[in-house]
């Protein structure tokens, strides 16, 4: 066992560089401590808290309390760095018996709805999911969603479709058409984008949230209305990173219904956008900002060629190996990915706490910190 | 960068933007495409009439018009109203169009009047009223009109009025014919109608079946007729009235003296030129005498039937010469240019022929008849054009250089002064030297003088005599010996076929300060070359570049790379080529720079780039930029080709499969049912058609997209490439996959330059994540400003550029817009135009704007075309968007891919294969005509008669005005109104209102066009 593990020590000399441990399982407590500058590795944790709580024979998942209030997961070593380092002073850990764990469960405001969350779970979650058994996901990343539902008319839909870091292609054809439009002058029949067909097993079809013969609207925020098929396939591939389309799905029948237009999914109040559900014209992309968009694509990558060799010749990863064919032989190679990734990864850690929605825990292997640049 | 997403309300910059850019389309240069009408020489003006219902006049240099039909038709037949600035057109849906030069502030402006359509009585045959033939008569008042069925119409103009009385029907003409004429069916369609020479009551009509009357206007008679066995084609009236020579579709022509006591049933003398084996028709004649007593006989075809009947001739005979003038293209149109002194003889000095492809003038005075250079209409593509290439504002000393060289190649050109002559340009002088360099399909480069409204052919380059070809080129046209008959000789320069389609020019890069050329072309070839003044005979070093570096298991099926020829090859004065640099494998070369400060050359393909040093004659470096999956790139064209060929024999093989099976499901039965029942599946076949609609797949551009390794742009730089301390000479590369390389160049000094060797290393690579093709590469200074031109420094042409600041780099990929921040290159300020627009940039140029206020103002900003068509500027260094127009149109990809800009903020592009259309982004760089053309008053008979144009024309020197912008009262209409609106008189003063209310708001209007007058004759450069 790792010496680092102070089992069932109380704070009675408090030590700064400690963090109090309170591990819940079930109804029973068990307390501990954690160097916080050395929280050592997530399995000998793991190790810890199934001894301690006598559970060794049973698997777990293990959850932690975060400033806000959030359950978060503990699964691999960053989250356990992230979840010593930042316990203020205490560091609240949950335990469940995997089968019973519900990785839905992980979130904001989960922590304060837990109670229900559990009864709802056995009473009724349990029995239908039993056989069914759902891993947690070992990282965190955005996955394709329907995003302002609050903001749209109910026969629109956004789609955000994420590619990031996913093999599969994005799969799906669109086509010319004629749509009916309410007019002043009554029915107009007016040139449309549809969805003409998915390609199977492409994202776009895994996701459900497209359809064919839906009507696109917009792409990333500006609309297709009076634009050509090949300005719309254009401008659809040059925000491929991070896709949003606006749909008038061909199938209404799915629709988000709503019972008041106050509850969005943010939580946000009424205001001037929300009333003014019967023009396309006037929708904002709420969850879209220009700023996140430069942030979610990938930045350029810059591989420096010098003669003399860098003091710390870095290379790893696939890209590198797969530059390294096209560069000189006797060239090193440091790759770095240049300020935009740089900002981008703050970006996206504040709106960690920010946006519930955006839950982002740095890829294994990390990303180094060095001066203004990321290297990989 | 939200801030770019939302382009600011500054008024104060909305002020500027309107100084500085200014969207018009100016003037089109080169050969109308499809000229479908002849021409008129009156006022000294030529008329050409277009497939497309376009009607171009032309004068002296500089002196043009343009107007555009409503209607979208084939222009047949202009007719100048003689002694007027009026012109008749009659288009292929037999209407007729009047139109007027108006003089408006000074200059002239060319705008339709009225039209009409002959209208038959009820129930008449359409080809009663299908006009053949126009005579507009000497009185102004009346046009003329043979028809189809025989029967002349007479029409008042200028209001179109059909005079009923006036009509000369064939029933008519028939009952004053004598007993012995009239029972033969001689009528039939009019070919030929004509007015005396002197006497305007006299009409001559010639049908088709070979009657030709002489028919008196007044008292409504037959003066005298003539007959003849064959059918006539056309007749030419000697200037006093007292011989007709008529020509035949049999090949033959006939002279018949008019009297009208005697009546002579035979003509005087009949000749058959290229006889005695069948000939073909001759179309049209000209009998003209000469001061000497020795007449001119001018016709059109007539050639042997069996071996020469496919030429396009016109023959020339005069005092026992002959000559047949064979065109490469087919004879639209021919008139002779004759004196104008009415007791004189005709003494024509020059033949104007219109061919299909071209203009040719040819002088009949000097002895050997031989052409004159044509200072406009210019044929851009007698060979096709492949690429151009534009270099602003030439040194004196290198224009003059190119002008001699050239001035030699033309030495079989007549120095007679361009015939025709008419107007006078009002255009102040271009302001400054450009050349427009275009490469074409058959190896060779033409340089034009781009700087004022004649696009005019400077010199011509061949490369094709460096390597070894089928066929030597032969450039004497006049090969054929002396007694050769039919007497055959090739005029023009139209020859659209090539040789061997690895000649092609497909870049081409000029120094002009260095006078160093560089020129590439479809088999990998890289020339370059050296402004000679004195002939040389000397071997071209030739050096191979293998851009595959040993990568192992590719083969190339595309063309054979170019044989050069072995040993010193002869050139003439003018660009020497020195150096033959011959890509492996020999793709087409994509992207080319040259740095004549460096001597430096770098040449990009499909699969790689590599840099030459041309001082040394050797190699710097090649580097292969294909990516392993690319299987296509590497196989070459004739891959794709075999696709090709395979999937439309797919595709005809599908179409058989359904014609079968739908002719096996036709059931048999009655010939109506068989109708019904074939024309039942087509239907369906189409409704199939309309359900499966054009696809658009969405998918993310990956890096195993083939043909990533295209090198698309090469640019040299001296920057901070390394370090911020110290700038270096630099090479720049950008693929179609998206990725930048930059090598650091290390370029010995001058006085060991000779002796130690270029150095270059790899120090970036850039791979853009969008992956969209990078188009455009280029570095700001310090001070944001593009720095200069290579030896632009040197010839104190520029200021140095800012090497304190840092600097940026600046990649234009397809898709968006980058500044990247050096050496360090991280990532500024981008511009993401298909994300936000759907439109992908096509072509990217930087372009000065200077203020049309302000003298000292200018910026330096990017000119940008879309694949929309859409021109717009996007501003330095900044990257906000400041204008946007529309320009071509989005289904014409060839006159996007043609697109040039200047570095001024003008440009070129094809609107036809023979035709520039040039554009202007700038207020103060304005290059379009401005012209005066008035009618004389003056009244004497001028022309020899013309066949089937105007039966004489009033003499109509040109009048030189000396009131120029300055005394015009109006405002004249810019040139794109000019092109579509000036039809309309109303749309005109519409337009007017709205500019003279414009004026009031933005202050003095006309002194700002002053000015701008004055800026541009001053031609001050930056």
């Amino acid at each position: 066992m790792n010496r680092s593990f102070h089992k069932s020590q109380t704070l009675r000399f408090y030590d700064c560089s400690a963090v109090e441990v309170k591990s819940k399982f079930g109804a029973e407590f068990r307390r501990f401590s954690l160097n916080r500058h050395k929280p050592g590795k997530f399995e000998d944790f793991y190790q810890l808290v199934v001894h301690t709580h006598h559970i060794s024979n049973t698997e777990v998942t293990i959850g932690y309390a975060d400033v806000h209030g959030d359950l978060l997961p503990i699964n691999n070593d960053d989250n356990f760095c992230k979840a010593v380092s930042s316990a203020n002073p205490l560091l609240r850990v949950f335990i469940q018996k995997r089968e019973e764990a519900d990785h839905y469960s992980f979130g904001a405001g989960t922590l304060s709805r837990k109670k229900k969350v559990l009864v709802t779970l056995r009473d009724e979650g349990l029995r239908r999911r039993a056989h069914l058994d759902i891993g947690l996901p070992h990282d965190f990343r955005p996955v394709s969603s329907i995003i302002d539902v609050d903001i749209l008319p109910e026969t629109h839909r956004r789609v955000r479709l994420y590619r990031h870091g996913c093999e599969k292609p994005l799969g799906f054809y669109i086509r010319d058409g004629t749509s009916v439009r309410v007019t002043p002058h009554g029915l107009e029949k007016v040139p449309g984008i549809f969805i003409s067909r998915m390609v199977p097993g492409g994202l776009a079809e895994s996701t459900g949230l497209l359809a064919v013969n839906d009507e696109v609207l917009e792409v990333n925020g500006i609309e297709v209305a009076g634009k050509t098929l090949d300005q719309v396939t254009d401008m659809m591939i040059a925000n491929s990173h991070n896709l949003i389309v606006t749909v008038k799905p061909a199938n209404q029948r799915n629709n988000v219904v709503r019972s008041s237009r106050t509850s969005g999914s943010s939580g946000q109040s009424t205001d001037s956008t929300t009333s003014q559900h019967s023009l396309p014209a006037t929708h904002v992309l709420q969850n879209f900002h220009p700023e996140e968009l430069e942030s979610d694509e990938e930045a350029d990558i810059v591989i420096e060629g010098t003669l003399q060799p860098q003091s710390v010749p870095r290379m790893q990863g696939a890209a590198s190996g797969s530059l390294s064919r096209a560069n000189g032989s006797t060239l090193t190679h440091r790759l770095q990915r240049d300020l935009a990734l740089h900002g981008s990864v703050h970006r996206l850690l504040c709106s960690l706490k920010a946006d519930p929605r955006h839950s982002l825990v740095l890829p294994q292997g990390g990303v180094e910190e060095h001066g203004p640049a990321i290297t990989l | 960068m939200r801030r770019f997403l939302r382009p600011g309300h500054d008024p104060a910059r909305e002020r500027l933007k309107r100084d500085l850019f200014q969207f018009n389309k100016t003037v089109e240069h080169g050969f109308p495409h499809q000229p479908s009408a002849g021409y008129s020489p009156s006022l000294h003006i030529l008329a050409i009439g277009t497939r497309s219902g376009a009607v171009k006049l032309y004068g002296a240099p500089g002196v043009e018009f343009m107007g555009l039909h409503r209607e979208n038709n084939a222009v047949m037949q202009i007719h100048f109203l003689p002694g007027q600035c009026q012109l008749v057109t009659l288009l292929d849906d037999n209407s007729l169009h009047l139109w007027s030069l108006k003089v408006k502030g000074g200059v002239s402006e060319l705008q339709e009047d009225g039209s009409f359509t002959l209208r038959g009585p009820p129930g008449a045959a359409p080809s009663a009223t299908q006009i053949t033939v126009a005579l507009p008569h000497s009185s102004r008042e009346l046009l003329y009109l043979g028809t189809e069925s025989g029967n002349v119409f007479v029409v008042q103009l200028p209001g179109f009025r059909t005079l009923e009385d006036q009509t000369i029907s064939s029933d008519a003409v028939l009952q004053r014919l004598p007993e012995e004429a009239r029972h033969r069916r001689v009528f039939e369609m009019v070919e030929a109608l004509q007015e005396h020479p002197q006497d305007p009551n006299q009409v001559l009509i010639g049908y088709s079946r070979g009657l030709v009357v002489i028919w008196d206007l007044q008292g409504s008679r037959v003066l005298c007729h003539f007959l003849s066995s064959q059918q006539l084609e056309n007749v030419s009236w000697q200037r006093d009235g007292r011989l007709i020579v008529t020509c035949h579709s049999d090949g033959s022509h006939c002279q018949w003296p008019v009297s009208s006591e005697t009546q002579q049933p035979e003509p005087l003398r009949t000749s058959m030129p290229y006889g005695p084996f069948p000939c073909k028709a001759i179309t049209k004649i000209f009998w003209l005498t000469t001061r000497q007593g020795l007449p001119f006989t001018i016709f059109q075809g007539g050639m042997p039937r069996a071996s020469y009947g496919d030429r396009h001739c016109i023959s020339v005979v005069h005092n026992g010469q002959q000559t047949a003038f064979d065109f490469t293209s087919r004879v639209i149109d021919f008139t002779v240019l004759a004196e104008a002194d009415p007791a004189a003889a005709d003494n024509p000095y020059a033949l104007v022929v219109l061919a299909e492809e071209e203009l040719v003038v040819i002088d009949l005075q000097t002895a050997g008849w031989p052409p004159v250079q044509p200072p406009y209409l210019a044929s851009l593509h007698c060979s096709a054009i492949t690429c151009s290439h534009h270099v602003s504002n030439i040194p004196l000393k290198l224009w003059e250089r190119i002008i001699a060289a050239g001035g030699r190649q033309n030495a079989h050109f007549s120095t007679m002064e361009w015939p025709i002559n008419g107007g006078t340009s009002l255009a102040p002088p271009p302001p400054q030297r450009d050349l427009l360099l275009t490469g074409h399909e058959d190896g060779t480069v033409r340089f034009w003088d781009a700087s004022g409204v004649c696009l005019r052919l400077l010199y011509k380059l061949s490369t094709a005599r460096v390597f070894l070809t089928d066929t030597d080129p032969s450039e004497n046209l006049n090969a054929q010996g002396e007694d050769e008959w039919p007497p055959l000789r090739k005029v023009g320069s139209f020859d659209p076929y090539s040789d061997d389609p690895r000649l092609g020019i497909q870049k081409i890069f000029l120094c002009k300060y260095s006078g160093y050329l560089a020129v590439a072309g479809t088999a990998g070839q890289v020339l370059v070359l050296e402004l000679n003044d004195e002939a040389a005979e000397h071997a071209v070093e030739q050096v191979e570049a293998d851009l595959l570096q040993d990568q192992e298991g590719y083969r190339w099926k595309g063309h054979e790379r170019l044989a050069a020829r072995p040993g010193p090859v002869y050139f003439e004065p003018g660009f020497q080529p020195f150096v033959l640099v011959q890509c492996q494998p020999p793709a087409v070369v994509t992207s080319l720079a040259l740095h004549s400060e460096w001597r430096l050359v770098a040449f990009g393909t499909s699969h790689g780039f590599g840099l030459f040093d041309h001082q040394q004659r050797r190699q710097v470096f090649v580097k292969c930029t294909l990516h392993p999956s690319d299987q296509l790139a590497l196989e070459g064209p004739l891959s794709r080709v075999k696709s090709l060929k395979k999937s439309l024999r797919q595709s005809f093989r599908r179409m058989r499969r359904s014609r079968a099976s739908s002719r096996k499901r036709r059931p048999a039965g009655p010939p109506g049912e068989m109708q019904a029942a074939s024309t039942k599946p087509e239907r369906t076949g189409l409704q199939n058609m309309e359900l499966a609609p054009v696809q658009r797949k969405i998918e993310a551009r990956s890096a195993e997209d083939s043909f990533t390794g295209f090198v698309r742009t090469l640019y040299f730089a001296d920057t901070y490439l390394r370090d911020s301390s110290r700038h270096c000479p630099s090479l720049w590369a950008g693929t179609n996959g998206g990725t930048v390389y930059a090598f650091a160049l290390r370029v010995p000094p001058a006085e060991r330059r000779t002796d130690e060797p270029v150095r270059a290393e790899q120090a970036k690579e850039i791979q853009l994540m969008h992956r969209a093709p990078v188009v455009g590469i280029l570095v700001l200074d310090g001070h944001s400003v593009p720095l200069p031109e290579p030896l632009e420094v040197a010839h104190d042409l520029s200021k140095s550029p800012d090497m304190q600041g840092s600097h940026q780099l600046l990649v234009v990929s397809e898709e968006q817009f980058k500044v990247f921040t050096l050496p360090k290159v991280s990532a500024k300020l981008k511009l993401k135009l298909t994300a936000l627009e759907g439109s992908r940039v096509r072509r990217v140029g930087v372009a000065h704007f200077s203020s049309c206020r302000a003298e000292d103002h200018g910026e330096h900003h990017l000119a940008v075309l879309t694949n929309l068509g859409d021109i717009q500027v996007v501003s330095l260094p900044l990257l906000k968007p400041q204008v946007r127009y529309s320009c071509i149109r989005r289904e014409d990809v060839s006159g996007i891919a043609s697109c040039v800009f200047t570095k001024y903020g003008q440009g070129f592009y094809l609107i036809s294969p023979s035709e520039f259309e040039r554009f202007s982004l700038s207020t103060k760089w304005l290059v379009e005509p401005r012209c005066l053309v008035e009618s004389a008053k003056m009244k004497s008979h001028s022309c020899p008669s013309n066949g089937n144009g105007p039966g004489f024309e009033k003499a109509l020197g040109p009048t030189r005005n000396s009131g120029s912008q300055s005394d015009g009262e109006e405002k004249k209409p810019g040139p794109v109104m000019e092109h579509a609106l000036l039809n309309d008189e109303r749309v005109l003063k519409e337009i007017q209102s709205t500019l003279e209310g414009d004026r009031g708001s933005y202050g003095n209007w006309r002194s700002h066009r002053m000015a701008v007058g004055c800026n541009l004759s001053s031609g001050g450069a930056e």
